[in-house]
């Protein structure tokens, strides 16, 4: 039987880490994430979990100490927000190329500067293409079920990549909400034990790892570090399926709310999609044919999914809580009509940053987003792609 | 059972010939010489920075480690064999490895160690990570070309640190790593260097490496391209910075200094300097005064020490 509690988002997540009791976490603090390493280092404390926490003095030492954890056969487990992500940076793409599963919790939080504690989704953007696989979590239940999915994820043979499960700062990370647990016993067992194939405390079978990997040889390297984020989308799916066995709680790489004979569409991450939704029902009454799509798994990108989810549509909005300063269109936007060209032309989409810095983002506004939309669906035009909403210009 | 090269010499070799370092380079000797005091049933997981010492050892399909070896970076060998390390205890715990021993050591250079890894160092050793930190430090960013470190002695020639016609070299004197590390207050920090028999650099290294918690080595490691000296002089350079206390060998054990060579008759400063093409110019005429400070520096910093070490 499940177990109802009423948690934060970082308590949901350290709660998971508890139950996943990782080998190593090495962690250190920043606003909105600290929670999770103070929560997880009272479970040590405690002697709730028999992890070896290292506190390290820095967010690059903690990415460090991952990669030198995983790589000698621990699993591994960190967080952070923002600035921290950021000075990761370096080490998220060596984490990825030496094809460590390290796990990692992303508090989402706005990216100085100008510094900001609240919540867009600036840092984890900036990492989509480091080479981590990156998943999405609504609400406190998302982000707890992600992290104990993540890691099956990331361990997969075919796969062998790390992973960030993000979440939005303070609105999810800091927000009590209702929540099914799992039993600590049946976590365990759908983790597993980390079994690497090769790794640096093996003794009998001693490696080397992190070459000096020049023209003759890098490429193929990259190749096949691509060829483990394609594969990532079936396991992905697979994990799911096993996971709704045991929980019951479905999960795919996106959530389609209300598509099947939708007009018009929102695309859009995270805590947003909760006040999207109640705009689509009030819609619905409105006898308007909205939908939404949440994105769940941003990297890989799924494109041939989401093409078929918005190839009825005729008018599209892409939410973006983070610009891309390119003069074009955020990150969002610019995967999902990447993803239509060629495959579903004529669906007119468009673009709106939203929330930056942690600027709430309204039912008026959602609903002003989705007026446009119908808009365009009226006159057959539109006026503009690259749109803001919420902000004072 | 006392020193003997020739009994340590017929060890099977943990750090494999072939690599690339240069001929004349001080970075292999020290290796091979730390590896030697393992013992030969203890597994070691080494890591390097990048640099010099990394990207000749390990060019990717061939590999010159014997042992588990591993590369991330440059500015976190210590925080990657900490990590490597926290595994370590961690698998021990749950009852995940085998029997037997296994040491953690990081190398990193100059570059990597006084510099931009200053900060993962301090975090790893005051963490007291069971691992043993080795600075084989050759002053300067050799792998890049020959720029300033914080580890580049006053008046040297760099690439970032030209002998101008106005500025006569790097001005600002080197920076104490080892002092620093002593400051961490670790069960045992020493500086040693390569030379006659490799009795001091072997000994520091076996105590660093049998000592329960976070040791730490600054030896030091000629580096016949940046120091523009003949490569069979390697032994003889390093000989002339100990008998000029340039480069003192001492020991902190558990915070009590012990100086292990004291020379009879230091040997001037210049003795040290000669032979380095690095200080050339400082044979110029006219330049005498810039000797006279470097010779100053050395002999306050000696001093420092025999008051440290109880023996002013």
């Amino acid at each position: 039987m499940a177990i109802r509690d009423r948690l934060s988002g970082n308590e949901a997540v350290a709660v998971a880490m508890r139950q996943i009791n990782p080998d190593v976490v090495a962690a250190f603090p920043i606003t909105p994430s600290t929670e999770v390493p103070q929560y997880f280092s009272s479970f040590v404390a405690d002697g709730k979990v028999d992890t070896e926490f290292v506190p390290v003095e820095s967010e690059h030492s903690a990415m460090s100490a991952c990669i030198g954890a995983q790589a000698a056969g621990a699993r591994t487990v960190t967080a952070t927000s923002a600035n921290g992500l950021a000075l990761m940076w370096e080490m998220l793409y060596i984490a990825a190329s030496l094809r460590l599963p390290v796990m990692l919790a992303v508090v989402n939080r706005a990216l100085s500067g100008p510094i900001n504690i609240h919540n867009d989704h600036s840092d984890s953007m900036g990492a989509r293409d480091s080479g981590w696989i990156q998943i999405y979590g609504e609400t406190n239940q998302e982000a707890y079920d992600n992290l104990i999915q993540a890691i099956r994820i990331g361990e997969h043979p075919d796969v062998m990549l790390p992973v960030m499960s993000c979440y939005d700062g303070f609105i999810t990370s800091h927000a009590v909400e209702n929540i099914d647990l799992i039993e600590d016993d049946k976590v365990k067992e759908f983790v597993g034990e980390y079994k690497p194939q090769y790794h640096l405390n093996d003794r009998f079978n001693p490696v080397s790892m992190g070459a000096l990997d020049l023209q003759n040889h890098y490429f193929e390297h990259k190749r096949q570090q691509a060829e483990a984020m394609r594969n990532a989308k079936k396991v992905i799916l697979e994990v799911a399926e096993e996971f709704y066995k045991l929980t019951g709680r479905k999960y795919g790489l996106f959530e389609e709310y209300k598509m099947e004979d939708a007009e018009i569409a929102v695309v859009v991450i995270n805590s947003t999609a909760g006040t999207a939704k109640y705009v689509v029902d009030r819609l619905r009454e409105k006898g308007v044919k909205a939908g939404l799509v949440k994105i769940r798994v941003y990297r890989p990108f799924p494109v041939e999914e989401i093409v078929a989810a918005l190839s009825k549509c005729k008018a599209v909005a892409v939410m973006d809580k983070a610009d891309s300063f390119n003069a074009a269109g955020g990150p969002l936007f610019t995967d999902v009509t990447s993803a239509l060209y060629g495959r579903a032309d004529g669906i007119k989409v468009i673009n709106y940053i939203y929330g930056l810095g942690g600027r709430d983002v309204k039912t008026d506004d959602i609903e002003a987003i989705y007026n446009t939309l119908l808009d365009i669906v009226k006159t057959g035009e539109v006026k503009s792609v690259y749109n803001y909403i919420g902000v004072r210009e | 059972m006392a020193y003997n090269l020739k009994v340590e010499a017929k060890k099977p070799e943990r750090f494999t010939g072939g690599h690339r370092m240069c001929a004349g380079c001080g970075a292999p000797v020290v290796v091979r010489t730390i590896l030697r005091a393992l013992k030969p049933e203890d597994h070691a997981v080494i890591g390097a920075a990048t640099g010099c010492l990394e990207v000749s050892t390990f060019l990717y399909p061939y590999t010159a480690w014997k042992d588990s070896f591993i590369h991330s970076a440059f500015e976190n060998a210590a925080a990657t064999i900490a990590g490597a390390e926290a595994a370590y205890v961690a698998l021990k715990r749950k009852g995940k490895l085998p029997e037997g021993d296994t040491k953690f050591i990081a190398f990193g250079g100059d570059g990597g160690t006084y510099d931009i890894g200053l900060q993962a160092l301090s975090g790893a050793m005051e963490r007291g990570h069971n691992m043993v930190y080795v600075c084989y430090d050759n002053g300067a960013y050799m792998n890049t070309g020959i720029q300033r470190s914080s580890a580049t002695p006053r008046y040297a020639d760099t690439t970032t640190s030209p002998v101008g016609s106005v500025i006569p070299g790097k001005k600002q004197p080197r920076k104490d790593l080892t002092m620093i590390m002593a400051n961490h207050h670790l069960p045992y920090v020493a500086q040693t260097a390569p030379f006659g028999n490799f009795k001091d650099l072997h000994e520091k290294a076996q105590k660093a490496l049998y000592t329960d918690g976070p040791c730490f080595l600054n030896v030091l490691a000629p580096c016949p391209r940046g120091w523009r000296y003949d490569t069979p002089k390697l032994m003889e350079i390093c000989k002339l910075a100990v008998e000029t206390c340039f480069w003192p060998l001492y020991e902190v054990i558990d915070g009590k200094y012990v100086i292990n060579y004291k020379p009879k008759k230091k040997l001037p400063v210049e003795e040290y300097l000669k032979p380095q093409g690095r200080f050339r110019h400082l044979f110029k005429k006219g330049n005498e005064h810039l000797i006279a400070e470097i010779q100053e520096e050395v002999d306050r910093r000696w001093n420092e020490l025999l008051v440290l070490a109880g023996e002013a």
